[in-house]
């Protein structure tokens, strides 16, 4: 298994006491597998999404990455970690502003500083179409370029496991098809995609889709 | 790609952040090097004055010695002129003259040989000099009805040992006669008349003026003639001589004893002034001059001291108010520096949370801000040092030209500079890159 959420618990603390963002989920995604998580605003979605990806820790449960649990790990290992196993891809696409395409692509490198770096990020950007992109500034692409770089980003250390948060939320049609293409293929090519989603059309690309509500899979 | 690319390029997508901060470090780095510059150009123009100062006073004093030396030498010869104005003032007289005898009569009556005065001029006697050997009688001088003292003179002997003198007296030449005031006055004689004495003839050659003494009624002649004429061949009444020009005690006292040993047969009479008045008078207007010498040096000594001490003021002004104003310049600049990697910090929240997303470490984090923070000092540090250093050149009084210019550049201050900035400006800005370093991705990525 790729990824195997277990029993996870978050609460937040709010105003009016405490929220629970997630209770007691329970998840598994394989090699091969996409799966897409709806379910409305506060529902735990995106918090799910962190936990799976080791960027926040949860208060009770666990959360096993390709057999190993990041929560075990020291912060900048688990840090390691992600570069190596996760790709991330955010509704905001959350590119840098002041680095060319390539370089965004290629900041995933600062981690793991693969020999082949350059030569994937230009593969990469060549296959999503943005080879006479390399050297603009986030500022000078449309959005799905600009999605189309953070994916290429996210792919760059041959992830295993891609976790996508709304990518296609900011997207027009033609783009959105051509990001969920993208995805579907890693997971055709032996990786999991995890989608988080609000969009019927995305959704409907993934195998299997999971509701949430109030912190719990209910469907 | 590597961390300091990122630094590089958010330096160069976020000038103003960047440049603001350049501008702190290269104020404060400046302030140091430009206050430190004009310090050492003080130092340095205080030593050039003090030296300049110094060199004056000493020549002042050279000048001084000069012209106390050449006041002495004046005194000196003016003092040896004066003594021979006043004519000899040694008289060597034969043991056995009767001096009461020799005041009452002007003359004296005993004789001694004339070859004492050879003997005395080519001895080493140094205490006398412009030896003359003479004959003198008070006789009557029939064809012009009057008493006169005659005196025969060969001129002066010149000493073996010393340098020829310019004669006080002229030589006589035989067949001449040279005449006091009163003889000629009397007489109605001139140069050139032809006058009879005790049957001989001779020429005047020179009438002198009026000198108030008994040389007004002497009449001198040819010594050789006055001898054959008064039957004292080979003899002398007396031997005049000049003292010498020297600082003693008691002059006439050694002058008698080096005579005493020379000539034993002899007595020695001080006629003029007293030597040992002579000598205090020398001796005073030496003291004089010392003590203008003297004065002349602690005047010299004391500019010098006023000089130095207000230069020292002036430099100890300097350095208190660089005192104050480096370390205020300094918090200020860390302060702002730090500001301004907290606002960096906070403007940068997304970015952060990406790169810790996709693995960079927290000491990556760090560095990204701490690169940037030590590129602003090193970047400042050689700008405000530039800066500094021309503004510090073309305050200071001292860098007139540019190898004095060079002198003020100090290499070791520009390694402090290009050294604690980076490190100071590193140090402002660890509290932010701290924050930086322990964001939260999840926060910033909850967000969305």
């Amino acid at each position: 298994m790729l990824l195997s959420v277990t029993d996870a618990q978050k609460i937040y603390p709010s105003a009016s006491g405490t929220v629970r963002a997630l209770d007691g989920v329970s998840l598994e995604l394989g090699a091969g597998e996409f799966t897409a998580v709806r379910g409305q605003s506060g529902s735990g979605k995106t918090t799910l999404l962190l936990l799976a990806g080791g960027l926040l820790a949860p208060d009770g449960g666990t959360v096993m990455i390709n057999g190993q649990d990041p929560y075990k790990m020291a912060s900048d290992a688990r840090a390691h970690f992600r570069s190596t196993e996760i790709g991330f891809v955010f509704q905001q696409f959350h590119l840098i502003p002041y680095l060319s395409v390539l370089d965004n692509v290629l900041a995933a490198s600062i981690p793991t500083h693969p020999a082949d770096a350059k030569q994937r990020a230009a593969q990469l950007l060549a296959k999503f179409g943005l080879e006479h992109r390399l050297h603009h500034v986030p500022g000078q692409l449309s959005v799905g370029e600009r999605q189309r770089t953070a994916l290429a980003r996210a792919l760059l250390n041959r992830p295993k496991l891609i976790l996508a948060d709304e990518p296609t939320g900011n997207l027009d049609r033609e783009n959105a098809e051509a990001v969920l293409g993208h995805l579907t293929e890693f997971a055709n090519d032996g990786g999991a995609v995890l989608l988080v989603t609000h969009d019927d059309e995305a959704a409907s690309r993934a195998k299997r889709t999971i509701h949430m509500a109030a912190g719990k899979v209910v469907e | 790609m590597n961390v300091w690319r990122l630094v590089v390029r958010e330096i160069a997508h976020r000038k103003l952040n960047f440049l603001l901060g350049l501008l702190s470090v290269a104020v404060a780095v400046g302030s140091l090097v430009g206050a430190m510059t004009l310090v050492r150009g003080n130092e340095l123009r205080t030593g050039e004055l003090l030296a300049a100062k110094q060199a004056d006073v000493e020549q002042a004093i050279v000048e001084k010695e000069k012209e106390v030396a050449a006041a002495g030498v004046a005194l000196n010869d003016a003092m040896r002129k004066i003594t021979k104005g006043l004519g000899f003032n040694i008289l060597i007289l034969p043991q056995d003259q009767d001096l009461n005898e020799l005041h009452v009569e002007g003359t004296a009556s005993k004789s001694m040989p004339e070859k004492f005065v050879t003997d005395l001029a080519e001895s080493r006697i140094v205490t006398i000099n412009h030896l003359l050997p003479i004959v003198s009688k008070k006789l009557r001088w029939d064809e012009y009805d009057r008493m006169i003292l005659l005196t025969g003179t060969r001129g002066e002997v010149p000493q073996a040992h010393r340098d020829p003198k310019k004669p006080l007296l002229d030589h006589v030449p035989a067949g001449t006669m040279v005449l006091g005031y009163q003889l000629h006055k009397q007489a109605g004689l001139n140069v050139g008349d032809t006058v009879t004495l005790m049957d001989r003839e001779f020429k005047i050659t020179e009438t002198y003026p009026e000198r108030g003494t008994a040389d007004d009624s002497t009449a001198w002649v040819n010594l050789a003639e006055a001898q054959e004429m008064l039957g004292m061949q080979n003899l002398v009444n007396a031997i005049l001589a000049l003292e010498c020009n020297c600082a003693t005690q008691d002059r006439v006292a050694e002058i008698r004893k080096d005579i005493a040993a020379i000539l034993p047969g002899t007595q020695v009479i001080e006629r003029g002034p007293p030597a040992l008045a002579r000598a205090e008078a020398r001796n005073k207007a030496q003291a004089t001059a010392a003590a203008a010498l003297q004065h002349e040096q602690a005047a010299g000594r004391e500019a010098l001291e006023r000089e130095t001490a207000g230069r020292q003021l002036v430099e100890k002004q300097t350095e208190d108010f660089a005192a104050v104003l480096v370390p205020v310049v300094m918090i200020g600049c860390g302060v702002w520096i730090g500001f301004l990697a907290l606002m960096n910090v906070r403007q940068r929240s997304n970015e952060i949370g990406i790169l810790r997303a996709i693995g960079l470490k927290s000491t990556q984090i760090l560095l990204i801000f701490l690169g940037k923070a030590i590129l602003i000092g090193l970047t400042g540090a050689l700008l405000g040092y530039a800066a500094g250093y021309l503004v510090g050149v073309s305050w200071s009084d001292f860098a007139t030209t540019s190898v004095k210019s060079a002198r003020l550049f100090e290499p070791r201050l520009l390694l402090l500079a290009v050294i604690i900035a980076p490190l100071l400006s590193g140090l402002a800005s660890w509290l932010p890159a701290m924050l930086a370093a322990r964001q939260d991705p999840a926060i910033v990525l909850q967000g969305d």
